[in-house]
């Protein structure tokens, strides 16, 4: 044992949930059993990003990457890997694509074509620590910062055209610039935290591995603005993450970085925590405010801005988890440096959450302007069980579902609103031929018109209306003109909407309707479901000329429709059938037919 | 003042600076169909059946919220206008009971007007429908959960005109409803039975109980007077049929707006009570007997100088009423102290 080691056991809440705490106190009973916890260190970190491969540690210095870890597997990685030096090999990440083990987390695939710089520090640092986050340049950008006047700053970040990764990507540097400008003493800062989207945990992950750079951010904002008060609004569902955000504004504040006269700059700033209350519109700005002042969250009518008048009627600025962190790296390293990456009118890089049909489920940052496909396929490692990809919805309830003739899309804002999609706030949802696309905008749309506040009724009334016309159509109930409908609807809802919600609500319908126009039309002229998802529009049936009598769906089948003689070809009742599926699942020769 | 020009559907108007698009199109009698808006309560932009279409602005804004600028183009009747209020209108009745013929607001009912006016048929969009409870339990409000549209109107007046904040809304999207907190029925929630958000419903969620049955609007004559329960002097339509009140209502008083207090709105029962004084009474031998205005008068006169005769001016003492109009306390005060000849007066509302 020559060298210190570090072990970073990821913990964010995916991991913890399949065991990472036990990994981590196994870990460190064993290491003191083996008598190396001199030179041996484990860290419970935020999330490395690789969900799918969860629990995932990595070991330094060597960044030796293993994936599916479980508590029983410790002792070999203790004896072999840090006793011995020698690769604990079964535990590497295999690439599903090249069938090749990856040593570090640096040459997988997976992490080898990221640029990681709002995530650098999660999985890398203890979170709970300020000084790892110190240690790792944390706090410079706003030294930087401070040393600047805040209309300088507030330039700087003009230039480095940052945009807001809440999802609209309003240009962040003129939003601080407006609420700087506007007349007042008191003005606030908001942190946006109240991530929703079905699929979407980038902020939950920086906010739960890399919480100091959320502050630093906060507090360069609230310099060059001028405000001397900031709220952190998070949703409740997250618990680590607000735990992660208290313990850090605890240390902030015991640091300086808090308080009064922050690095003797002059520079007042006060942090506090919001805890939502389980509304997915909360995390529209108005709404958002109401929400802290103590009131309904609704959203209100704009003008006025919040950065006119916001929070209890003061000049405020609200932005998002990623876009604050963003800030210090920008304040650090210049705006220069940050346009080099992304596209002419989104710069930098952007978090996306891969979910659904993905073999790497996960947080992945790159920068503005990847295609789709190098972000699906290259990092995200293409389709599970080898499936055909179907779709990508992007953006979340707000967002469009994209087809595969749309995988090498440009991922920046402008080029995705064209194409009927949103950036938004970075969920990828993957879905494969097994998906129903008229399901899954009903799917959307069942969000949506369940969240909708109530307050204006486009969005109150329509959205429902939509999702009944949906839920007939895949009951095979639809019509033809079901379809104009649902895109007049549509755009009436999308027109005359009071908020965001309600102005992108119907998106995922436009998208599917525009990209799979086909699958709905099958659904109501065929009455059949391409994808065989949706139940009302399925038959089950056997062939009889497979099917040998051996009477396992017969077992297996919840409602005992199924009936025949030992060895001889049996029968489906259509009239008793639920459509569960099981007697297709069981059947070990073919024989059940699914149309 | 800065005044702005803009064009209204091809006409040119002049408004001054801060005025709303609404508030310009009705200065210059151009329709705007509204639900949501009241001008004494502050806008919420909620029903967005007062859309427009502004050249420049993306989307179509609601009227209502959005503040007219020097050289804006405005159009208010234009199909893709007048198609996306038939939308919503459409969507508010597809979820609004069509037992017109029998409810109280028949006559006076907004949606059902401007679903008249915009040819809507209530049979584009089938569903669910909601199917609440009514809350009939106070002697004053009937609250109808299903005629409501959401408007918010009567959280603004409870909140804006009373000052009480009793109601708001509860529950999200479709499931959206109005109400006190915890969804209490009002005789148990903190309701001081103003009124007020029963005046404002653009529909027949809120009514007022006594008035069920009692007539149609158009059977109503409306007869604009001052409250008789004090003397703060608010007006308010006493709601004629056949020589009878039959209900009151809110106007657009100099002194109160459209508030009333429940003495105001509901408390007219008196006016047609069989129980109610019409003659003054004398005490005859123990007993009291009708008598002419004359004869009372004359006899309050006949003991009040004897008082003022044997024991001085200041054995007589005066009690003004608050149900008394300022008008009626001034000439008490006036009686006592120049005829009366002292000062011992007072007035309940001081105690």
């Amino acid at each position: 044992m020559a060298e210190n080691k570090r072990i970073l056991v990821c913990a964010g809440t995916g991991c913890a949930s399949s065991g990472a705490h036990k990994i981590i106190d196994v870990l460190q009973e064993e290491i003191v059993r083996q008598g190396i916890q001199d030179s041996v260190s484990v860290v419970p970190t935020g999330c490395h990003g690789f969900c799918e491969q969860g629990p995932t540690l990595i070991i330094e210095p060597q960044q030796t990457l293993y994936t599916q870890v479980k508590s029983e597997d410790i002792p070999e990685i203790v004896a072999q890997d840090l006793m011995e030096g020698k690769l604990v090999e079964r535990l590497l990440y295999i690439d599903p694509l090249t069938q090749k083990p990856a040593t570090t987390f640096a040459n997988s695939n997976f992490f080898a074509k990221q640029v990681r710089f709002v995530l650098k520090n999660c999985g890398f640092i203890d979170p709970e620590k300020i000084q790892d986050y110190v240690d790792n340049d944390g706090y410079k950008g706003l030294a930087n910062a401070l040393k600047m006047s805040p209309d300088e700053v507030v330039e700087e970040v003009k230039k480095a055209g940052l945009r807001g990764r809440g999802g609209a990507g309003f240009p962040t540097g003129l939003k601080w610039g407006f609420c700087r400008n506007s007349p007042g003493n008191k003005k606030y800062v908001i942190c946006n935290a109240d991530e929703g989207d079905p699929g979407a945990f980038m902020d939950r992950g920086v906010l739960e591995g890399d919480p100091h750079s959320v502050i630093e951010g906060m507090l360069i904002g609230a310099y060059a603005i001028g405000a001397d008060e900031g709220y952190v609004y998070c949703r409740a569902e997250y618990p680590l993450a607000i735990k992660h955000m208290e313990i850090a504004i605890a240390q902030a504040e015991e640091a300086g970085y808090l308080g009064d006269n922050i690095m003797n700059s002059g520079f007042n700033f006060r942090l506090r925590i919001r805890a939502g209350a389980g509304a997915f519109v909360c995390g529209e700005e108005t709404a958002l405010m109401a929400s802290i002042e103590g009131r309904r969250g609704m959203p209100n009518v704009r003008p006025p801005f919040p950065a006119q008048s916001g929070l209890w009627g003061k000049p405020t600025n609200i932005n998002n988890v990623e876009t604050w962190s963003s800030v210090p790296h920008i304040l650090k390293n210049g705006a220069d440096w940050y346009t080099q990456y992304g596209t002419e009118k989104s710069k930098g890089t952007k978090i996306f959450a891969l979910t659904g049909k993905i073999n790497n489920t996960g947080l992945v940052e790159v920068p503005m302007g990847t295609t789709l496909r190098d972000i699906l396929f290259d990092i995200g490692g293409g389709i599970q069980n080898g499936k055909a990809f179907k779709a990508v919805q992007i953006g979340g309830p707000s967002g469009g579902c994209l087809p595969d003739s749309m995988l090498d899309l440009q991922v920046d804002y402008d080029t995705l609103t064209k194409a009927g999609a949103m950036v938004g706030s970075g969920g990828l949802v993957v879905m494969d031929e097994t998906t129903c696309m008229v399901d899954i905008a009903r799917f959307f749309l069942d969000f949506s018109q369940k969240e909708s506040c109530g307050k204006c009724t486009p969005c109150r009334e329509g959205n429902k209306r939509m999702w009944d016309i949906l839920d007939r159509i895949t009951k095979g109930e639809g019509k033809l003109e079901d379809l104009d409908t649902l895109e007049n609807l549509a755009l009436v809802i999308k027109e005359t909407s009071l908020c965001g919600l309600g102005q992108n609500s119907p998106n995922p319908v436009l998208a599917t309707l525009k990209y799979f126009r086909d699958e709905f039309e099958a659904h109501i002229l065929d009455h059949k479901c391409p994808a065989h998802v949706c139940t009302a529009l399925l038959t089950y049936s056997i062939d009889e000329e497979k099917c040998k009598g051996c009477g396992l769906c017969a077992k297996n089948c919840p409602v005992g429709c199924i009936t025949g003689e030992k060895k001889e070809p049996h029968k489906i009742d259509a009239s008793a059938c639920i459509k569960c599926g099981s007697c297709l699942e069981k059947c070990k020769f073919d024989a059940v037919i699914r149309l | 003042m800065e005044w702005f020009t803009l064009t209204i559907d091809g006409r040119e108007v002049c408004v001054p600076k801060g005025t709303t698009v609404l508030e310009a199109c009705r200065m210059n009698d151009i329709p705007i169909p509204t639900l949501c808006h009241d001008p004494e309560l502050t806008s919420a932009g909620a029903c967005r059946l007062c859309i427009v279409q502004i050249e420049g602005m993306r989307n179509l804004p609601p009227s209502c919220v959005t503040q007219v600028t020097q050289g804006m183009v405005v159009q208010t009747q234009n199909p893709k206008v007048r198609e996306a209020r038939k939308t919503i209108l459409e969507l508010l009745v597809a979820n609004h009971p069509l037992d017109c013929m029998t409810c109280q607001k028949m006559g006076d009912c907004s949606l059902a007007q401007y679903a008249y006016d915009y040819g809507v048929t209530g049979e584009r969009y089938q569903g669910e429908a909601r199917d609440l409870p009514i809350d009939s339990a106070n002697p004053f409000i009937i609250k109808d959960p299903n005629k409501c549209i959401a408007c918010g109107k009567c959280i603004r007046a409870c909140d804006e005109i009373q000052g009480r904040s009793v109601l708001d809304f509860s529950f999200r999207g479709f499931d959206v409803q109005v109400g006190p907190a915890f969804n209490l029925p009002y005789n148990e929630s903190d309701c001081v039975f103003c009124g007020s958000c029963v005046s404002v419903c653009p529909v027949g969620a809120l009514t007022e109980k006594k008035m069920q049955g009692k007539g149609r609007r158009w059977e109503m004559e409306k007869v604009t007077t001052t409250c008789p329960y004090c003397g703060t002097g608010c007006s308010l339509d006493l709601n004629v049929k056949n020589g009878k009140v039959v209900g009151i209502t809110s106007t657009d008083g100099d002194v109160n707006g459209s508030a009333l207090c429940v003495k105001g709105r509901f408390g007219y029962g008196f006016i047609h009570h069989p129980d109610r004084l019409k003659t003054p009474l004398i005490r005859k031998d123990g007993k009291l007997v009708e008598a002419s205005w004359t004869e009372a008068i004359n006899l309050v006169a006949e003991k009040l100088s004897a008082v003022k005769e044997n024991f001085g001016s200041d054995a007589i003492g005066v009690l003004s009423s608050a149900r008394c109009t300022n008008e009626e306390n001034y000439l008490m005060n006036k009686l006592t102290r120049a005829v009366f000849g002292t000062n011992n007066i007072d007035h309940c509302a001081r105690l």
